[in-house]
């Protein structure tokens, strides 16, 4: 936490002293995850663009305000939150509210029901009836290579963009739940229902790729 | 439903993000364990889980396009004082 504090007043520090390199390799590594986000508001992904062009000339505006109480990603993506979301309104557009703050009202079952023995079989109620298969014996090509990577990709694609925000902040990018949640404002409880939902899908989608004949 | 009832291999997929995210009461936990520890099937679910977190960690994150970062980096250069 110290080393991480430590890093970010370094970071402050540069950037406010005009440093454009680490200008331009915060936008490299941020901009990935604030279009994802921003996306969790806005319609398309050229408007989640724009949004997230225009929050970095608010971030280059304001830095000669910015106080330091706060990580500079947490204040950056807060800024972005806030011109999505004044963007979405602009749009007409309804804040997916219930996604992020409750996203636990619609059920969604991580496998498919048929795959399990009734709840009301004899021995084994909710068993597995057609069981996973072990992919750690399957060759690595299989699962490392360019079309299990599209496969992927187009599973993320089509998730829900509450979804997708999550799992693109916790896995690819490695954020920590906590970041997450104070990122996107949500609950720790409907952060984790989110992300597993996410991988929950993936994994899916996955299995639907390497098994078939 | 007792509190020492097993887990049934459904509701475990449904813990599993919870169980990995080290987010269930120690009972709970110890539960999950019990049963990944007796049933291959789980356990080759949870591998799975776990592969699909590490393929989904290989991917790229998206970016802006070359023109909006290169005017940004525009925009930095004429707001921020030159030294």
């Amino acid at each position: 936490m110290v080393e991480v504090a430590a890093d970010d007043a370094q970071l402050v520090a540069a950037v406010r002293a005009g440093d454009e390199a680490t200008f331009a390799r915060i936008v490299d590594e941020w901009s990935g995850s604030m279009l994802r986000v921003a996306q969790i508001y806005v319609s398309s992904r050229a408007v989640a663009e724009e949004v997230v062009q225009e929050t970095w000339l608010a971030v280059v505006r304001g830095l000669p305000q910015f106080e330091g109480r706060s990580m500079l990603r947490t204040w950056v993506f807060r800024i972005l939150t806030n011109t999505a979301k004044t963007r979405a309104q602009r749009e007409g557009r309804t804040i997916p509210f219930s996604a992020l703050r409750d996203p636990a009202r619609v059920p969604e079952p991580a496998v498919d029901p048929d795959r399990f023995l009734d709840a009301a079989h004899a021995r084994w109620p909710g068993h597995w009836a057609s069981p996973p298969t072990r992919w750690d014996t399957l060759p690595e090509e299989r699962l490392l290579g360019d079309e299990t990577r599209l496969v992927i990709e187009r599973a993320i694609d089509e998730l829900p963009p509450s979804q997708r925000a999550v799992i693109t902040l916790r896995d690819v990018e490695g954020w920590s739940a906590e970041e997450v949640r104070n990122a996107l404002e949500v609950s720790e409880s409907n952060q984790r229902v989110l992300l597993h939902r996410a991988r929950a899908k993936v994994r899916k989608a996955i299995e639907e790729y390497v098994e078939e004949p | 439903m007792s509190t020492v009832e097993a887990l049934s291999c459904q509701e475990i997929v449904e813990l599993v993000t919870d169980y990995l995210e080290g987010a269930l009461e120690a009972e709970e936990h110890a539960r999950v364990e019990q049963h990944l520890a007796g049933c291959t099937k789980c356990d080759a679910y949870l591998d799975q889980i776990r592969t699909t977190m590490r393929l989904v960690g290989r991917l790229d994150a998206a970016s802006l396009p070359a023109e909006t970062r290169h005017g940004l980096v525009e925009a930095f250069r004429s707001f921020t004082p030159r030294p």
